[in-house]
């Protein structure tokens, strides 16, 4: 008999008194890829190594990320008196000081610290929360990263954790469930920006006895790392979500589409799936009702195509990731010919809280069609590069100079690069377009996943198109010829304007090619691959003749830079 | 000859098997003899086309469409360097430049005494962090091409990746 949601809140909510008001000291340690990148494994040997050194007794945990990647390795100290430090840019060397200082003495390390959290420290370190980048913030798919250990399930159920599934099987009717989600205006935050109520409806609708969820954190994109965030920050949240998406659906079973080799979020979405399970969660008769759900992690090889929808189908079905032609529809006939929906992390993530606290406080959030929040991936050339969530509707200029803190070295920002590779570029002429699905459609570009890649002054726009197009021909799955053959098109004349051995009829010639996959491409990746150049030549006409015409690079970027690594798919 | 063939044949099986999705593909199988063996080699796609009743070229054709799988025993170490358009931007390409040189290879593959094989890839997911390379599974950041030199050296030198020092 597993335990009921009572006694599971009840140990959730001690174990959460134990590491915060508790005897000794509480250390959180981020070791997601921006940690580890940093160094933080390595910090983690020299914490536990110093406390054995010094006999000193504290709870280390490896937590997620807290969103300032720049600042990595983080170090998150809570003393038993309730004050909380979090240290930045911790170098093993540091990390001894800390445990001899903070820990020791109670002396915090005011400069080494990045902020305090909570009021205890009378405002001799400055709030973390009060960070330019953390400020503007409203955290509702993140509220838990960084703060939780994602591998204990407890501490996710102290902090509100399943609540929202408990009370979906216990009060709410599946109808209900889905009418919230509508009500939300909650819209796919893969790129599509599909609403999730509609789709949840279609596979309510489809009449079969096994229906899947599926989740896609394939997340090939560069510059976005937010769904590899979540799971590895907080992955319980997914699980919660995947759950409610299959009781309202009336699916039967959940897959977690992650790529091989990311193993920090690999390993701690298993290890929340096997806790769910241990705790009847997952499995029969969830919570004594009579839905019945499981879920596991199904892994795919290097493949940025098979983030497509289709192309994820297949790859499940352990075939080649090539999208499938559409009808029939997933809803429809999905994976293993079964009825199937396809939905990100990040959309997943919220529903807990929309079921929580209800769809209409969620479209308070936001603007116009585009509710709740963005949650952004910032990388390139910014003071502050890391993952932070924003209210939909804020600028991006806002989220440039507020959040990312502007380019370092005072130099000039030239383009920002959105939603992917596919995403095209944005000059920083004409940043005032609102984080909003619609309005940044308008302007030719996409939200995508969230990813925000900005490039200085320095950058060459040529040559970063072709670094674009040299990924997307790379990625290509080779199934339709205007991709197939289209994007190696545009990189050889790329590579040709790179080594200012081109002319004006070269641009012709893209713009030709460039059409040509829009109209016969079978997915987004053939229909949008040309985005990369159009965008590039509406915004740098000038960059583009002073190559072709003066064979000059204004950047002095070109003649010398080394080609794209990866021509030829073998 | 036979009796490598027949090891490889064994490991490739005892992975296929203890593989942790419930759910066997041919997929599933080739990523699991890849973490066991760092590539696919003949015996080990039979195995794969066995277990799941698929045909050799189907194993093959899966094999050779996603760009992770390798058909070469790999390097002892393995040296990942992101070119995603982040790396680009924060200059990654003296660092595969100085990686190349440092290595005495042109392009992926590995070096001649067969100690490191290096791999682009499209990204390694510490884009904040960029431009980011990883050896054997360590990823380090914010790297220079002075630095990604002083790690295959140390790596040369027999320093354990854990232990290598780029930060």
């Amino acid at each position: 008999m597993p335990p009921s949601f009572e006694e599971i809140r009840e140990q959730g909510l001690s174990r959460w008194r134990g590491l915060n008001q508790g005897t000794r000291p509480w250390i959180r340690i981020g070791t997601a890829l921006c940690g580890k990148a940093a160094g933080a494994d390595a910090v983690v040997a020299a914490i536990v190594e110093r406390m054995d050194q010094k006999n000193v007794s504290a709870m280390v945990s490896e937590v997620g990320c807290l969103g300032p990647c720049f600042a990595e390795p983080l170090v998150d100290v809570s003393m038993p008196d309730g004050s909380r430090v979090v240290y930045r840019n911790v170098s093993p060397e540091l990390a001894a000081r800390i445990v001899d200082s903070h820990l020791l003495e109670g002396q915090p390390l005011a400069d080494e610290a990045f902020g305090a959290i909570g009021n205890h420290l009378n405002g001799s370190i400055p709030s973390f929360w009060d960070h330019p980048m953390m400020k503007p913030q409203r955290r509702i798919a993140l509220r838990n990263a960084g703060q939780v250990d994602p591998m204990d399930i407890h501490q996710y159920v102290a902090n509100d954790g399943y609540a929202a599934l408990h009370k979906a099987l216990t009060e709410m009717t599946p109808d209900e469930v889905r009418q919230e989600v509508s009500d939300s205006g909650l819209r796919g935050r893969g790129g599509a920006a599909f609403p999730t109520g509609t789709k949840w409806n279609f596979l309510a609708g489809a009449k079969d006895p096994v229906k899947y969820i599926l989740v896609n954190c394939e997340e090939g994109d560069p510059g976005a790392f937010n769904d590899k965030g979540i799971l590895e920050s907080d992955p319980h949240s997914l699980v919660e979500g995947v759950i409610l998406a299959g009781y309202a659906t009336g699916a039967t079973k959940g897959y977690v589409f992650i790529r091989h080799g990311h193993d920090g979020p690999i390993d701690r979405t298993w290890r929340a799936i096997e806790q769910a399970r241990q705790l009847g969660i997952l499995g029969r008769n969830i919570f004594g009702s009579n839905f019945c759900f499981d879920m596991e992690v199904s892994l795919t090889g290097d493949s940025y195509v098979a983030g497509e929808e289709t192309a994820l189908m297949e790859s499940i079905e352990g075939k080649r990731a090539m999208p499938r032609f559409r009808p029939p529809f997933p809803a429809q006939i999905g994976l293993f010919g079964k009825p199937s929906n396809i939905n990100n992390v990040k959309t997943l993530a919220y529903v807990p809280q929309i079921v929580l606290n209800g769809g209409r406080w969620f479209a308070g959030i936001g603007q116009d069609r585009s509710t709740g929040t963005a949650i952004l991936c910032l990388s390139g050339d910014l003071s502050y590069t890391g993952m932070a969530e924003v209210p939909m509707g804020m600028t991006l200029r806002q989220v440039v100079d507020e959040i990312g803190g502007g380019v370092p070295n005072g130099k000039a920002l030239k383009l920002l690069q959105t939603g992917g590779p596919l995403g095209g570029v944005l000059s920083a002429v004409d940043l005032d377009i609102a984080l909003d699905f619609d309005a940044m459609s308008k302007a030719g570009a996409i939200l995508g996943s969230g990813g925000l890649i900005a490039a200085s002054e320095d950058a060459c726009v040529v040559d970063l198109t072709r670094a674009l197009i040299a990924f997307c021909q790379y990625e290509s799955c080779g199934k339709c010829f205007p991709c197939r053959t289209g994007m190696t098109h545009l990189l050889e004349v790329l590579e040709r304007i790179c080594r200012m051995d081109s002319t004006q009829e070269d641009m012709t010639l893209m713009g030709r090619v460039g059409r040509s996959m829009q109209a016969g491409s079978l997915c987004g990746h053939g229909q949008l691959g040309f985005n990369p150049v159009s965008s590039a030549v509406r915004y740098f006409r000038e960059e583009f003749d002073q190559h072709l015409n003066d064979k000059i690079c204004p950047t002095g970027t070109c003649p010398g830079s080394w080609h794209s690594p990866t021509r030829v798919r073998r | 000859m036979t009796s490598n063939a027949e090891s490889l044949r064994k490991r490739a099986a005892r992975a296929i098997r203890d593989q942790k999705p419930e759910t066997v593909t041919v997929l599933s199988c080739l990523l699991a003899v890849e973490d066991e063996l760092g590539y696919i080699p003949p015996e080990a796609a039979e195995e794969v086309a066995r277990v799941t009743g698929s045909t050799i070229n189907d194993v093959w054709g899966v094999a050779s469409f996603y760009t992770n799988f390798q058909f070469q025993p790999p390097g002892r170490h393995r040296v990942e360097v992101c070119w995603g358009p982040t790396c680009h931007v924060k200059g990654v390409m003296p660092v595969i430049r100085q990686v190349m040189d440092t290595l005495g290879i042109e392009g992926e593959g590995a070096t001649e005494d067969g100690n490191v094989s290096l791999r682009f890839n499209t990204c390694l997911g510490a884009c904040a962090n960029g431009p980011v390379i990883s050896v054997d599974h360590h990823l380090m950041g914010r790297i220079t091409p002075d630095e990604a030199r002083h790690v295959l050296e140390e790596i040369r030198n027999g320093v354990p990746p854990e232990d290598v020092g780029a930060t």
